[in-house]
């Protein structure tokens, strides 16, 4: 057989090639595991959430039985690796860098290694991919080359990223170590098997075995399970050249297929996944057999130890233990390190217990690992940077790594640097470069960690200060809002207080007169039907007697009569506004009562139709109160008028409105022929027409009274105001409602208004008589 | 008739920028200093106030407009690294008047003394005390900042200042040569220095694997 490398791969940048020393480790073959009288089981074996304990103190476990589940989805489970007694979960040391202590479950072994119930899957090939990963993760699968990372997750990448290739690494390049060299001698079958359950999950369109050509044995082992379960299609055995670290994940894939994984990628997104050959094994053995990951084989070896080679060890197993089954020289014993001599670590402690990720336990002599040389300058030589697998530019990492210019590091890619140590092996100043890497890493991890929780902490504060802000506005706004109130409620009170201390003009004392004056007006209206259906004679009131005495008067009482009428009316007006303003009114009702005024005073007997609008609006008690007046007025002017007619019985007209327009057609017919001569203007046109729908008014039902009755009013307010026009008495007390009909008449002919003031002038004889009656009666 | 021409072209270029410019002014207006918000970012958002003023952003606004960079216990030195670089100051040591840094830290009440007055509550700038009147109250430790800012107020004093423990997520490695470093950190990778023995072991090895190689090829 050939075990020179393929000559078709490709390879790496730099790349060192230090003493192997794997000789003195494969020389026996694996021993069995050994049963030691207290196991540790770390929670945190893994990259990610530390796992949660299922088990409590006194529990008893079976071997294999889950004693902590996994946390999280980058977590894994851990696994009682022989059955005893939990004595402890407590705080222990890690075999970590940094020695710091983490919860462990601390097992006694009662001895008879009694395997709890197991599941294994008869066939993998029927079951789902999800099955599949949920019986790895339940085993507790990690990445056993060393980093410790889920397996399950690393098996379950993203759906839009395909897997072509599936990497088995077998490289194990690092000197020393040979644990996955004496598990491919002796398990390959397993690792194949393992190889066809990973690539049955990921359906890659090849499986490549690296593996250095410096394991023949092993090349031979898995060529021979290869051929045995002819899958030699699908896989193939990749002999790659020694040179470390070929078995680096990145440099492993690169010298396979000549790809590199991009910089902060991982190797799913240029369509590989690597994966180490225990952990082939483990899934292996998960699947087909169901066991969970409770145990690996590890390296001890140095020359501290009497005997080298592998142990299938069972996890938690503490070092000492180990050691002394090797026969641990302690005199010796100068260094005891964690993993290989390149990116291992010191371990101070040899109560630590083996993990899932100890690939090899080296206690070294003093001569095998002298302690460092004192580090010198840095002479810029360059050999670092000719090491570097990684194509980087170490020395500049240096400098900026020592400066603390994290960000030039960052921008040199330190964050590609794979802490393989081979610059630091080749530096001629035994510059520790590495540990300067891991500095500024570390620096640059927890700076963007604090840089994190600075913005959450922003956040967090901005949000309580903007939520206090907003209830502050919420306070004061409810505070306004009851400051508002109680100021209305004092205004109210006051306005009250003041209504009481001035009754004359209190709102209610106006509604009691309105309702004094509705009674009257019923009174008197019951007076004016009888007077109307019966006899002029027999009127009840003094008025008609005194009209038909006197069916005229002189101008001068007139006048007086219409002064003192308005005067009445106007300061009943005042008296309603006053009290209106004074709040006795409603909002509503003072407006209903300024509008019904405005459109009485604006349009004096213009149109019936605004006044019965007007009033279908609802009658303000002032209009009401004037309305009934008004009524009152009219009621008395028809009993006159009934007087009147009664004289003339031919021509009996019932409401104040026919008595008004035969008036001024009598007036019309009997004063002035020219004026009769001449065309009837549109004003009396107007007239003659309102007079007419108001005669059918006065016929309906007294229910309906209002609506005539507000006519009325206007018109009586009309007329007064014409007489007024025409007497020029009185000036001084010009209102509003003047304008609109001196308007009226502006642009009336010289005739038109002759005949206008003529019929106006006749009208006059009911007006100053309601007006009169108004004013006797207020 | 030319000179014309070039003066109404000039006019015209003169409208064609003065309205570019008229609308660049209005549309990226900038309302405030970007300097405060950088300022803002680099300190620790404690929101203690031992700087003297009400928060880090009043305090970023006051640098902004020349108060010192050395006011902020919290951040420490490095902040005033940070911000002696962004403002091209020079460094100044803290201000020991404003107190002196202590490293990440975080409030612990302890739940057995505690009344449930809720002053501490009101007092945290984070709204990381959770609790009722008349009960207990906590600390959610991952949101505090630790800015001393809830001890004060406490009627019963039953809240401590702890340091945080380092985890395994939050340890780092030590800068080398730093006096906190400890040698078992080392990369042993440096002890390349092989030892005769261990040369002759190699050697031995060497030949093994030769011979090994051999048979196998053979």
């Amino acid at each position: 057989m050939n075990w020179q490398p393929n000559k078709h791969l490709y390879t790496f940048h730099g790349g060192i090639h230090p003493p192997e020393n794997k000789q003195q480790s494969t020389q026996a073959a694996i021993e069995t595991a050994l049963l030691p009288s207290k196991l540790i089981l770390p929670l945190q074996q893994h990259i990610g959430q530390q796992a949660k304990a299922l088990v409590q103190v006194g529990d008893q476990v079976l071997k294999g039985q889950m004693i902590a589940e996994p946390n999280g989805y980058v977590s894994a489970a851990v696994h009682a690796p022989t059955s005893g007694t939990v004595t402890a979960i407590e705080a222990h040391a890690l075999p970590h860098p940094s020695g710091l202590s983490e919860q462990c479950i601390i097992i006694e072994p009662d001895g008879k290694d009694e395997w709890a119930q197991l599941t294994p899957v008869v066939d993998y090939q029927q079951l789902a991919k999800a099955d599949l990963l949920q019986h790895i993760s339940d085993a507790g699968i990690t990445g056993l080359g060393g980093a410790g990372f889920p397996t399950a997750v690393k098996l379950n990448p993203s759906e839009d990223l395909p897997i072509n290739t599936l990497i088995l690494n077998a490289a194990e390049c690092e000197p020393y170590i040979t644990a996955d060299d004496m598990l491919m001698r002796e398990h390959a079958a397993e690792v194949i098997t393992g190889l066809q359950i990973m690539a049955h999950i990921l359906q890659p369109e090849k499986c490549l075995i690296g593996i250095e050509v410096n394991k023949p044995e092993a090349i031979a082992a898995l060529q021979h399970a290869v051929d045995e379960l002819q899958l030699t299609e699908l896989i193939t055995i990749e002999r790659i050249p020694v040179k470390y670290p070929s078995g680096g994940e990145k440099q492993l894939i690169q010298i396979l297929t000549g790809m590199e994984v991009p910089n902060g990628g991982i190797p799913a997104d240029i369509g590989m996944v690597c994966h180490n050959v225990g952990t082939a094994v483990a899934v292996s053995r998960a699947i087909t057999k169901g066991e969970p990951l409770i145990s690996r084989i590890t390296t001890i070896t140095g020359e501290a130890v009497s005997r080298q080679g592998n142990i299938e060890v069972l996890l938690g197993t503490p070092i000492d233990t180990l050691l002394a089954h090797f026969g641990v020289k302690q005199d010796k014993l100068h260094r005891l390190v964690m993993g290989g001599p390149m990116m291992g670590f010191t371990l101070d402690d040899v109560s630590l217990p083996v993990v899932k990720a100890t690939n090899c336990i080296l206690a070294a002599t003093r001569k095998e690992l002298p302690d460092p040389a004192p580090e010198q300058a840095c002479i810029r030589c360059g050999m670092c940077a000719e090491a570097c697998p990684a194509s980087l530019l170490p020395q500049q990492l240096y400098w900026f790594s020592k400066s603390r210019e994290f960000d030039k590091a960052l921008s040199h890619n330190l964050l590609d640097c794979i802490e393989c140590g081979a610059c630091s092996y080749v530096c001629p100043s035994n510059i520790p470069l590495v540990q300067y890497y891991r500095f500024a890493k570390g620096e640059i991890r927890i700076e963007e960690h604090e840089r994190t929780a600075s913005d959450h902490a922003r956040q967090r504060f901005e949000a309580r200060t903007a939520r206090l802000e907003q209830e502050e506005a919420e306070k004061e706004a409810k505070r306004q809002a009851r400051a508002e109130a109680a100021a209305a409620a004092k205004k109210a009170k006051e306005a009250a207080s003041d209504s009481n201390d001035d009754k004359a003009i209190d709102p209610k004392a106006a509604v009691v007169q309105a309702a004094l004056e509705r009674a009257k007006a019923r009174k008197a209206k019951k007076a004016a039907e009888t007077a109307t259906g019966e006899v002029a004679d027999d009127t009840p009131s003094k008025q008609p007697a005194v009209d038909k005495d006197t069916p005229k008067l002189s101008a001068v009482e007139r006048a007086k009569a219409r002064k003192a009428a308005r005067a009445a009316e106007q300061g009943n007006e005042q008296t309603t506004d006053k009290a209106a303003k004074k709040g006795g009114l409603s909002a509503l009702e003072k407006a209903k009562a300024k509008r019904a005024q405005q459109a009485d005073g604006s349009k004096p007997s213009e149109q019936p139709e605004s006044s019965s609008k007007a009033e279908k609006k609802g009658p303000s008690a002032l209009e009401r109160a004037k309305a009934k007046r008004a009524a009152e007025g009219e009621q008395l002017t028809n009993s006159d008028t009934a007087a009147v007619d009664n004289t003339e019985p031919a021509k009996a007209m019932s409401a104040l409105e026919k008595a008004k327009a035969k008036r001024a057609a009598q007036s019309s017919d009997a004063e002035s022929t020219a004026a009769a001569a001449a065309p009837v203007s549109a004003l009396e046109r107007a007239k003659a027409k309102r007079a007419e729908q108001a005669q059918q008014s006065p016929s309906e039902p007294a229910a309906e009274e209002q609506k005539p009755l507000s006519a009325l009013e206007r018109a009586k307010l009309k007329r007064a105001q014409a007489a007024d026009n025409e007497a020029s008495v009185e000036t001084s007390a010009a209102s509003t409602t003047d304008r609109p009909d001196s308007a009226d008449k502006k642009p009336m002919s010289a005739l038109e208004r002759a005949k206008a003031k003529r019929a106006e002038q006749a009208m006059q004889d009911a007006a100053e008589d309601s007006a009169a009656d108004t004013e006797n009666r207020d | 008739m030319t000179i014309l021409t070039a003066i109404l072209i000039l006019l015209a270029l003169a409208a064609v920028f003065g309205i570019i410019l008229g609308y660049a002014a209005v549309k990226f207006k900038v309302d405030e200093d970007p300097v405060v918000d950088q300022i803002d970012n680099i300190l620790p958002q404690t929101q203690c106030g031992q700087c003297s003023y009400p928060g880090c952003r009043p305090y970023a606004e006051a640098i902004a407009n020349g108060d010192e960079i050395n006011k902020c216990p919290p951040g420490g030195e490095a902040t005033i690294h940070a911000l002696a670089e962004l403002l091209g100051r020079d460094f100044v040591p803290l201000d020991e008047e404003h107190g002196e840094e202590k490293g990440k830290r975080v409030a612990l009440i302890r739940e057995a003394e505690c009344i449930g007055c809720t002053k501490c509550i009101q007092a945290c700038p984070m709204d990381a005390i959770l609790g009722a009147a008349k009960h207990m109250h906590t600390v959610i430790a991952d949101e505090c900042t630790g800015c001393d800012l809830c001890v004060e107020p406490c009627p019963v004093d039953c809240i401590d200042m702890v340091p945080v423990e380092v985890t395994l997520n939050d340890w780092r490695w030590h800068l080398p040569g730093a006096p906190e470093t400890i040698q078992k950190t080392e990369l042993i990778a440096t002890d390349k220095h092989p030892a005769p023995a261990q040369d002759s072991a190699n050697d031995a090895a060497n030949d093994k694997k030769n011979d090994g190689n051999t048979e196998a090829s053979a």
